[in-house]
């Protein structure tokens, strides 16, 4: 064994040492807490989706295509009055805010709420409430609307959205 | 308004609507009318020409103690009171009263004043990223996904009409979104109107029993507005900019 080894094995034994004491103190621990990383825990996202009704379309079409439908309805309505509800984002609000344990509304776009659990998580800043309601708003000030009427269930609005016909994922 | 009246009106119309599908149909073959029957748009369908928007405002009968019109305004659309850290010269304005007065006579009269809807709307010649755009029914507005907030359009507009947002806000209505850096203005409460409604200001004068504001469709001659325009005099504001506005005025 030459010294060059020696020296190699000696210092390779005091590194695994150095990073083997943080270990040894906190010996008593649970074993899982020791792994790397271990104390970062992924949150899961509030959803609050509804367990009786379906969303517009698939949940996997919905991840990657909302913000396209959302557009396009955007520009359909604002420039051409097209009022169908099922791609506006008035009934993206509708279903998927939380209330809290007052029964009140939580914004959607509030830490860890529906909106802003995924888009943080994507660090994806989304502009939409800078405007847009982030609360449903009470029922009586919908009362005589369409917006009290028109879920999207049935109507003209309930036919799919041209962009799932054309990416043809809407299987 | 109240609910109650709201599902009668929503009861009524419901009615009104088959009963015009029905007599529409008895009227000649498939297809053939004598007269379009009044179906609403159904909510698939964009806004067309064939369709103009208008308000008449007579003066005379516009009361100079009420301000019904931009209360309602401000409900309806969630203006008003809604920014707390501007100034009151920053703060929105949809819709506002305006007193006049003849000097030589003493007569005073008051009257609502907002966006005139013009069919060349100076607001829209200027804006430099479209935001500012009139729709195929003439109703003029704010593209707020594309407002850059340069407020061109408020320098061109010769009534004042529109409002600069200089704060951020919470609890917007959902229809009608509005927001820090971008410029609103009267909307003719384009949500209602798309929804067969009439705008706020126009159904809060007909509750106040004032009357002042006939809205319709200025379009088809057998509509109130266009009805009662044919009747007797009126005049757009500043109507040597030759602007064509939507809103019109009578009794000054």
């Amino acid at each position: 064994m030459t010294y060059a080894m020696v020296a190699r094995r000696v210092s390779g034994l005091l590194l695994s040492a150095l990073l083997l004491l943080p270990l040894a103190v906190s010996a008593e621990d649970a074993e899982a807490e020791n792994l790397p990383f271990s104390d970062l825990t992924m949150t899961e996202p509030e959803r609050h989706v509804s367990a009786t009704e379906e969303c517009v379309a698939p949940e996997a079409v919905m991840r990657r295509n909302h913000m396209k439908f959302i557009l396009h309805q955007r520009d359909d309505t604002m420039h051409r009055g097209i009022r169908t509800r099922r791609y506006s984002l008035e009934e993206c609000v509708n279903c998927h805010a939380a209330k809290n344990e007052q029964g009140e509304y939580i914004p959607v776009n509030a830490e860890n709420q529906f909106c802003s659990s995924c888009h943080t998580y994507a660090a994806v800043n989304i502009d939409c409430f800078q405007c847009h309601a982030t609360k449903p708003v009470r029922a009586s000030r919908l009362n005589g609307r369409s917006a009290s009427a028109a879920h999207p269930s049935g109507g003209p609005g309930n036919a799919p959205h041209p962009f799932l016909v054309s990416e043809g994922n809407a299987q | 308004m109240s609910d109650t009246s709201n599902r009668i009106d929503s009861a009524r119309r419901a009615f009104l609507n088959k009963a015009g599908a029905a007599a529409g149909a008895a009227a000649i073959a498939p297809g053939v009318f004598l007269t379009t029957p009044a179906v609403a748009r159904p909510a698939d369908q964009p806004v067309s020409s064939e369709k103009r928007w208008g308000i008449l405002v007579d003066t005379n009968k516009c009361a100079s103690n009420c301000d019904a019109c931009v209360t309602a305004c401000k409900d309806e659309n969630g203006w008003g009171s809604t920014e707390h850290h501007s100034s009151q010269e920053q703060q929105s304005q949809w819709i506002r009263k305006v007193e006049i007065r003849n000097r030589s006579t003493g007569f005073v009269a008051t009257l609502p004043l907002m966006c005139q809807h013009c069919e060349h709307p100076p607001c829209v010649d200027v804006c430099p990223t479209g935001a500012s755009f009139k729709r195929a029914d003439g109703i003029v507005l704010v593209d707020k996904h594309i407002c850059i907030g340069c407020r061109y359009c408020m320098m061109a507009c010769p009534y004042k009409a529109r409002s600069f947002i200089h704060e951020d806000l919470e609890d917007q209505l959902p229809w009608a979104p509005r927001g820090k850096g971008t410029v609103e203005s009267c909307t003719l409460c384009v949500q209602r109107v798309d929804n067969d409604g009439t705008p706020a200001c126009v159904e809060a004068c007909s509750a106040e029993n004032h009357n002042a504001l006939v809205f319709g469709n200025l379009n088809d001659e057998n509509s109130d507005i266009s009805r009662e325009l044919a009747r007797a005099e009126s005049i757009e504001l500043r109507a040597d900019l030759a602007l064509n506005t939507g809103v019109r005025y009578r009794g000054i």
